[in-house]
């Protein structure tokens, strides 16, 4: 014993081996990295960049808001939530986007859709996607300015480091480039466009933007993410339901739609590769403080955000939906709880037969 | 009709599964500890309950004598050694939660009870007869609560099944599990008593499914045990698993109801412990005196498992077990996950002790560093009572005692899963039992409110009752006083006739 001086009777449980917030998330910005190496490879450094401004603003930001709530700082910053949100933004973002743009985005995240409703753990909405909807109403043309990937026959070279900071920090592309001239469409905008035109989706897969399933480049960033995502399940940091749920509910609709009328829809091998469907099913719909919260919520909660992905892709006026699916699914999540609250055990049953 | 006892249940998907911790106990054989010159034995039973005591300061006790007698809630007590009773007084002991109870201080000249020359045939008596027989040897259940053996036995009718719970599933605790490898005869045989007494027709003794030698002994024991013999029934090694509702749940097929008894499932549980206890007072004639205890943990030279006499001070069981290494950063009585810090190692080893504690640096830790709830759900995965402890969290913050009754906080058994995964290292259980001391107020709040309104209401309609009988009362009077009186009684027909001028007057003035 340590002297005497122990005279507090202390709670039980004495064993607490689960892992801390900070390191649950430390574990998802690990499961991050594949992504990050696949989309510099593909998109050059831009991630690595806006990652970085997004950082800074997310940590300066709550450390400020914790400060005027008179939360304890260190402790919160250091839960790696709001760096993790910042990275998440990152990666929604074009690889070339204006410092202001990320900036006012991880702003609006961190201080809006967070703080505002009561800081870690209260938070009705997944901050990042609030963040990223919030810029995408914002600023339209900066946020659907993507690069395409430099494989295949395209004639083109991602832009380099010296490209990117000098485009993040100024808006402009160095020689009185126009960006026009770097960007292309994302593979969804390509269908969503093709479609509208009245070509057949064979017609539009033609084009050299397209590999086996998805587009080229994304559907092997999305190879990469999921390698992460397998690595959180197999990790216990999240479970299975939601990433089941999410591409299950994405590709039935998906799989019939395509059987029905393959001329003017996508196929579910594309939906699943393209865009942000899988960075959406491990990393951000499973977010637990905006999901909800038992099993079989958390399953109809994936199923509804995987739903409302196909629907948005397929007949809404965005090209991908990942981000609206998520929020408008965060917004039932409270009323799913309510009816999918457990049985208690003795209740209702009251030593009935099985 | 009878449920059939399901001998191995499916894998439970509430409940953790960590490093069990129990090697270092369970290898040697149980020990018995020499009883120290002093016995500091606490006698309170449940909820305050204190047995009547037949004994007094200053006097003389033989081993096995009896000291105080059970009453309602409460065992009898006998003394483990000869000796002289030096006080009787209040003081502070774990039966099983820390509390000031009564403790009887004996000086003792004698070592541990053996046997007493009282050996019955349990199988010659019928079954309330062994249930007496079951209190007055001061059996009380083992597995923790306390509660006295044999009025569990008589009060608990229509009992068929009769469930002996060997599921010792927390982490350390391996006093049940030795026991049933080297006393599996004891087991068998308090087992067929103790289902005598219950008056069940079945029995199954319950292990975990990872008590390998214990599940021999048991198996060879039963052998030789005659018919109809108990079934030996193999759970999943996972806490909770030896929780009398999750026990019953896994066995039986079948919940007990919430604020119910297992009783009304038609289902009793003992102890493995007490079980033993019972045919030791039969075959030996010997009342409960003494337990076995784990006594583990990283600071304890020679982990195992020790027979100790009640009363016995932790220390002395510390120093029967080689004494401590270096210093305990934590002395725990029970288990990791359910157990209480002992403010010091004088406390007495009483009948709810399964398990001593002393823990190296770093072995054992508290929460620390509180962090909100991310609402993550691993809690409502592991909770064997399905409850959401998230939810309930904010209803305890919130004192919704709406919320709390709603999501059934009372339900709450405690077993520490949920503190156990939190990542946010919230202490939850000591958090739901707060909310069930706030419905608790709360409802008694109520009752007293509701009972005060009733005695307004009862004390509104006496009042009324009275009034309406005088008023009554009076009418007659005056009514019988116009009728009678007036003849006679010359001022009311004044007072009659000058009422009669005067509304006369009034009228001719308009």
């Amino acid at each position: 014993m340590n002297g005497s001086s122990a005279t507090t009777q202390t709670n039980a449980p004495f064993l607490h081996p689960a892992p801390t917030v900070g390191a649950v998330m430390r574990h998802v910005l690990y499961a991050l990295a594949p992504a990050a190496v696949a989309y510099v490879w593909f998109f050059g450094p831009g991630l690595i960049v806006n990652a970085l401004v997004a950082c800074i603003t997310a940590i300066a930001c709550e450390a400020l808001i914790l400060r005027l709530r008179r939360e304890p700082v260190a402790r919160y910053v250091g839960d790696g939530s709001a760096i993790v949100t910042a990275v998440l933004i990152a990666f929604a973002l074009p690889p070339l986007t204006p410092w202001w743009v990320t900036v006012s985005g991880t702003l609006f995240a961190i201080a809006i859709a967070k703080h505002a409703f009561g800081g870690l753990g209260f938070n009705l909405f997944n901050p990042a996607m609030a963040g990223y909807v919030a810029l995408l109403l914002s600023y339209p043309d900066a946020l659907t300015a993507w690069l395409p990937p430099p494989v295949g026959d395209l004639d083109y070279e991602p832009p380099g480091l010296m490209t990117t900071l000098t485009f993040v920090a100024f808006g402009n592309l160095p020689d009185g480039q126009a960006l026009d001239a770097l960007t292309r469409a994302t593979p969804l905008d390509a269908v969503k466009t093709g479609l509208g035109q009245m070509l057949t989706v064979e017609e539009i897969r033609a084009s050299s933007l397209f590999g086996d399933f998805g587009g080229r480049g994304w559907e092997w960033i999305a190879n990469f993410t999921a390698l992460g995502g397998l690595w959180l399940l197999y990790r216990h940091i999240i479970r299975w339901h939601i990433p089941v749920a999410l591409i299950t509910g994405l590709l039935v609709p998906a799989t019939i739609m395509y059987l029905v009328d393959p001329g003017t829809n996508a196929s579910p091998g594309f939906h699943l590769f393209s865009g942000a469907t899988i960075l959406c099913a491990f990393f951000i719909a499973t977010d637990p403080v905006s999901a909800a919260t038992s099993p079989k919520g958390r399953f109809i909660y994936g199923l509804g955000i995987g739903f409302l992905i196909f629907c948005i892709r397929k007949w809404g006026s965005y090209a991908d939906g990942v981000a609206f699916a998520v929020l408008l699914m965060n917004m039932a999540a409270p009323a799913i709880d309510l009816v999918t609250r457990p049985r208690i055990v003795g209740h209702g049953r009251q030593g009935a037969e099985p | 009709m009878i449920r059939p006892i399901n001998i191995q249940p499916p894998r439970p998907q509430w409940g953790v599964r960590g490093d069990p911790r129990k090697a270092a106990s369970l290898s040697a054989p149980i020990e018995r500890v020499p009883v120290p010159p002093m016995l500091n034995i606490p006698i309170d039973g449940l909820r305050g309950a204190v047995p009547r005591l037949v004994v007094g300061k200053g006097d003389r006790v033989e081993a096995g004598q009896l000291m105080a007698e059970a009453v309602a809630g409460a065992s009898s007590v006998h003394a483990p050694a000869a000796g002289v009773i030096t006080a009787i007084e209040p003081g502070l002991a774990a039966i099983p939660l820390l509390v000031e109870c009564t403790i009887i201080t004996i000086e003792t000249d004698s070592a541990l009870l053996e046997h007493a020359e009282t050996a019955s045939d349990p199988f010659s008596l019928d079954s309330d007869a062994l249930c007496a027989r079951i209190s007055e040897g001061g059996i009380a259940g083992l597995g923790g609560a306390l509660f006295p053996t044999g009025q569990k036995l008589e009060t608990q009718s229509d009992v068929d099944t009769l469930i002996v719970n060997g599921a010792e599933c927390e982490p350390y605790i391996s006093c049940d599990e030795r026991l049933l490898y080297e006393g599996a005869d004891r087991v068998v045989r308090g087992t067929l008593i103790l289902a005598r007494a219950a008056g069940a027709s079945q029995s199954v003794i319950a292990i975990e499914n990872d008590m390998t030698d214990a599940w021999h002994a048991i198996h060879d024991a039963l052998e030789n045990c005659p018919a109809p013999r108990p079934s030996l029934a193999a759970v999943t090694a996972k806490y909770p698993a030896g929780g009398e509702r999750q026990l019953i749940e896994m066995l039986m097929g079948t919940e007990v109801p919430l604020g119910g008894l297992p009783g009304d499932v038609g289902v009793i549980c003992q102890n493995v412990g007490t079980a033993v206890a019972v045919a030791d007072l039969f075959d030996q004639g010997r009342p409960m005196v003494s337990r076995i205890v784990t006594m583990t943990g990283g600071a304890v030279a020679r982990a195992g498992n020790y027979d100790v006499a009640i009363g016995t001070p932790v220390s002395a069981l510390i120093d029967a077990a080689g004494g401590l290494t270096g210093p305990a950063e934590h002395l725990v009585m029970g288990g990791p996950m359910m157990g209480i810090a002992l403010p010091d190692a004088s406390m007495p080893i009483t009948k709810a002790t399964n398990c001593i504690i002393a823990s190296a640096p770093g072995e054992l830790s508290q929460a620390t560093g509180e962090m909100p709830c991310i609402r993550c759900g691993e809690c409502v995965q592991v909770c064997p009572a399905r409850l959401l402890p998230q939810d309930l969290l904010s209803a305890v913050r919130n004192s919704a005692t709406v919320m709390l009754e709603e999501l059934a906080v009372d339900a709450c058994i405690e077993c520490g899963c949920c503190d156990y995964i939190c990542p946010s290292a919230i202490p939850i259980t000591a958090r739901m039992i707060e909310g069930k001391r706030l419905l608790a107020r709360e409802r008694f709040e109520e009752r007293r409110g509701d009972m005060a309104a009733q005695r307004q209401a009862h004390h509104d309609a006496r009042l009324a009752e009275e009034s309406a009988r005088r008023t009554g009362e009076l009418d007659e009077q005056t009514s019988a006083a116009t009728l009678v009186d007036e003849a006679d009684d010359p001022i009311a027909a004044a007072v009659r006739r000058s009422r009669e001028r005067r509304s006369e007057s009034d009228d001719s003035s308009q």
